[in-house]
């Protein structure tokens, strides 16, 4: 078996889609930066697609020190087999101690198979990395039990250390497009690769709301609200702010609002810059999915409600009275 | 078609209680219940065997407590469930339970073979993937429709951040799903009585021939260092009343223009 000292520098497994990168990479070069440099070694960056030099050299102005690119018309669309087989290849011979990639669709797909080609330990959605300098080993910390629990794991014996990190938790560096970076190829060989599944086609999100994903603003309802119609009121006062609506369960598995507006353990986890919570109560489940957002704003009747205990702002009141008047202030415009 | 269904026993998470001493879950007085994604999964598997024929067999790993949870999935209508329970097996992590799983796919056979997203107490959504990467089989995950399927390939559609992912797959391949793909069937009546006198096997690491040295806590990579609850303090939030709901609604406005949100 290797030994664990023969392990050395830190990876990030960058992540693009249609040429663009995903902004969970900036992120995650600016916690890399910090963790590299205590550890006193290299940052780099993976980055896999079709035509991608031009994202090599974004990726050294947010801080990667050298990029291992894979370019190749067959990696122009994301695959499982062909991701895992590019990064466990080439951290074979590179041998990196560290490697993180977002906990994304993408990410959380492709890195469990990674990490067993790897022989190697793997920790889902961190929030928070820590280091103990003496061992060099990464300390990841991580929600459990939809948030009721934090967790920090360890890998103390296996190289790579391998982790998923959540967006919009760490924070980017300024963007240098004067930091220097080495762009170096792969040398992965893609074309013998031979995946047994095809990507075909992508359909883009028809709705034409705002992905609340990526939202910086999201106002969302929950069983408060109280039906389908009542939904009028927070899709006005979304309207007006310019954000995106959420929900909770309650409102969605009552039919008030389709599936992909969840927010929560088991719908989508949110991360704006303003969360405003209309009648939701704060249920861990729902936390779980919100909880990291800059400011949280809270409207509730109920003074007891956990929302609270989150919120930054919070009204105890009726939705139905102060949303539409705010509304109307917003929409006035002073 | 070999169809397999890979299901966990999950504490009860609307039930969970913290030790406040240990800042540990007290996981026996939460009760337990079906992970609730892989109810999906067993549904998909048994379309697909009412769409193909064959067999579905549902898998656990887990306390022999898990049997009247596969019992369920009988209800519903599985073809044969399997739990997987030894000593050797407790305290896996991802990686180990998808070497155990996998193990145990082999020696079942398999065309298809279902997880659910993700388990709702460690929220890690990896053990389907990984049991693939052992198993060296494509993977197609977050599944929300399969277009098309046959002995040879599957055509399916995964849900992603900005969309939706069309992927084609040879067989035998292994699919994690999405709560969008179908609608659970409860169990049928019939169901339910077989279910009553179906005996449960229980298979241990031998009879999967599971390399010891890949199960449990001491070879699991990851470990847990720490773990605490997160702290939520009340009174920490600033408060925002006023005289009637149009004075609140004001001082609201000017608080989102002062945080920047509104211009
Ligand atoms: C495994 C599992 C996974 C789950 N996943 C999720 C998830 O992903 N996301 C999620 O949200 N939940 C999830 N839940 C459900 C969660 O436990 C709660 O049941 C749910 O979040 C409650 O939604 P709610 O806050 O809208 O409803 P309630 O808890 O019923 O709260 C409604 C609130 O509205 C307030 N209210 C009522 N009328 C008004 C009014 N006119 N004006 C102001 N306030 C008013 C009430 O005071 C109350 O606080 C999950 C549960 C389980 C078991
Ligand atoms: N112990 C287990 N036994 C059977 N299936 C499991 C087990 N653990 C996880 N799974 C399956 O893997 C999926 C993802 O679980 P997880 O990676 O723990 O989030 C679950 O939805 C189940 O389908």
């Amino acid at each position: 078996m290797a030994n664990k000292d023969d392990f050395r520098g830190v990876w990030i497994v960058a992540e693009q889609r249609n040429n663009q990168l995903h902004k969970v990479s900036f992120e995650l070069l600016g916690k890399g930066r910090e963790l590299a440099d205590k550890l006193g070694v290299k940052l780099s960056a993976v980055l896999m697609g079709n035509k991608v030099q031009d994202l090599a050299k974004e990726l050294v102005a947010y801080g990667a020190d050298t990029v291992y690119v894979a370019d190749n018309p067959k990696l122009a669309h994301f695959n499982d087999e062909l991701y895992t087989d590019v990064v466990a290849e080439l951290a074979a011979k590179h041998k990196p101690e560290i490697i993180i990639t977002g906990a994304t669709a993408i990410g959380r797909a492709f890195f469990p198979r990674v990490s067993i080609k790897l022989n190697a330990g793997l920790t889902a959605d961190c929030t928070d990395f820590e280091l103990d300098m003496e061992n060099r080993n990464l300390l990841q910390v991580r929600p459990a039990f939809g948030g009721s629990l934090m967790a920090k794991i360890m890998t103390p014996e296996k190289r790579p250390q391998m982790s998923t990190a959540r967006y919009k938790v760490f924070k980017p560096l300024a963007k240098d497009d004067s930091r220097k970076g080495e762009i170096v190829d792969a040398g992965v060989n893609v074309d013998a690769m031979q995946p047994k599944s095809q990507f075909m086609e992508f359909i883009p999100e028809v709705e034409t709301t705002i992905n609340i994903a990526e939202a910086d603003m999201i106002v969302s309802g929950g069983r408060g609200i109280g039906g389908a119609d009542n939904f009028k009121v927070v899709k006005d006062f979304a309207a007006a702010m310019g954000c995106a609506v959420g929900a909770s369960r309650a409102a969605v598995d009552s039919g008030w609002i389709p599936y992909s507006h969840q927010v929560g353990q088991t719908g989508k986890t949110v991360s704006p810059k303003l969360y405003m919570a209309l009648g939701i109560s704060g249920a861990v489940q729902h936390l779980a999915g919100m909880q990291s957002s800059d400011i949280i704003v809270a409207v509730n009747k109920d003074p007891e409600a956990p929302i609270f205990s989150v919120a930054k702002v919070g009204v105890v009141g009726d939705v139905f009275q102060i949303i539409p008047a705010l509304t109307e202030r917003i929409k006035k415009g002073c | 078609m070999k169809i397999v269904v890979c299901v966990k026993q999950v504490p009860d998470t609307t039930n969970i209680k913290v030790d406040p001493e240990t800042g540990t879950l007290k996981r026996e007085t939460a009760g337990t219940v079906m992970n609730p994604f892989d109810m999906y999964a067993i549904e998909e598997g048994l379309r697909l065997k009412e769409k193909l024929g064959g067999t579905v067999t549902v898998v656990s790993m887990g306390l022999p407590m898990a049997k009247d949870m596969l019992k369920i999935a009988i209800g519903m209508g599985a073809d044969e469930a399997v739990l997987l329970s030894d000593r050797r097996l407790a305290g896996s992590d991802t990686w180990a339970t998808s070497y155990a799983l996998a193990k145990t796919c082999e020696k079942l056979g398999y065309d298809v073979i279902l997880f659910g997203k993700q388990a709702v107490d460690g929220d890690t959504a990896q053990v389907g993937p990984s049991t693939a990467a052992y198993l060296n089989a494509p993977q197609i995950t977050w599944v929300k429709k399969i277009r098309e399927i046959n002995e040879k390939e599957i055509i399916a559609e995964r849900l992603m951040e900005d969309g939706t992912d069309v992927v084609k797959a040879s067989l035998p391949v292994v699919l994690t799903v999405v709560k969008e793909i179908n609608e659970p069937r409860l169990e049928s009546l019939k169901g339910k009585m077989r279910a009553k006198k179906y005996e449960v096997p229980t298979w241990t690491l031998d009879d999967i021939a599971g390399d010891e040295a890949m199960v449990g806590v001491k070879n699991s990579p990851t470990r847990v260092n720490k773990s605490w609850t997160p702290v939520r303090e009340f009174g920490k939030a600033e408060l925002i009343s006023g005289a009637d709901a149009a004075e609140t609604a004001d001082k609201l406005y000017v608080k989102l223009k002062e945080l920047g949100f509104v211009k």
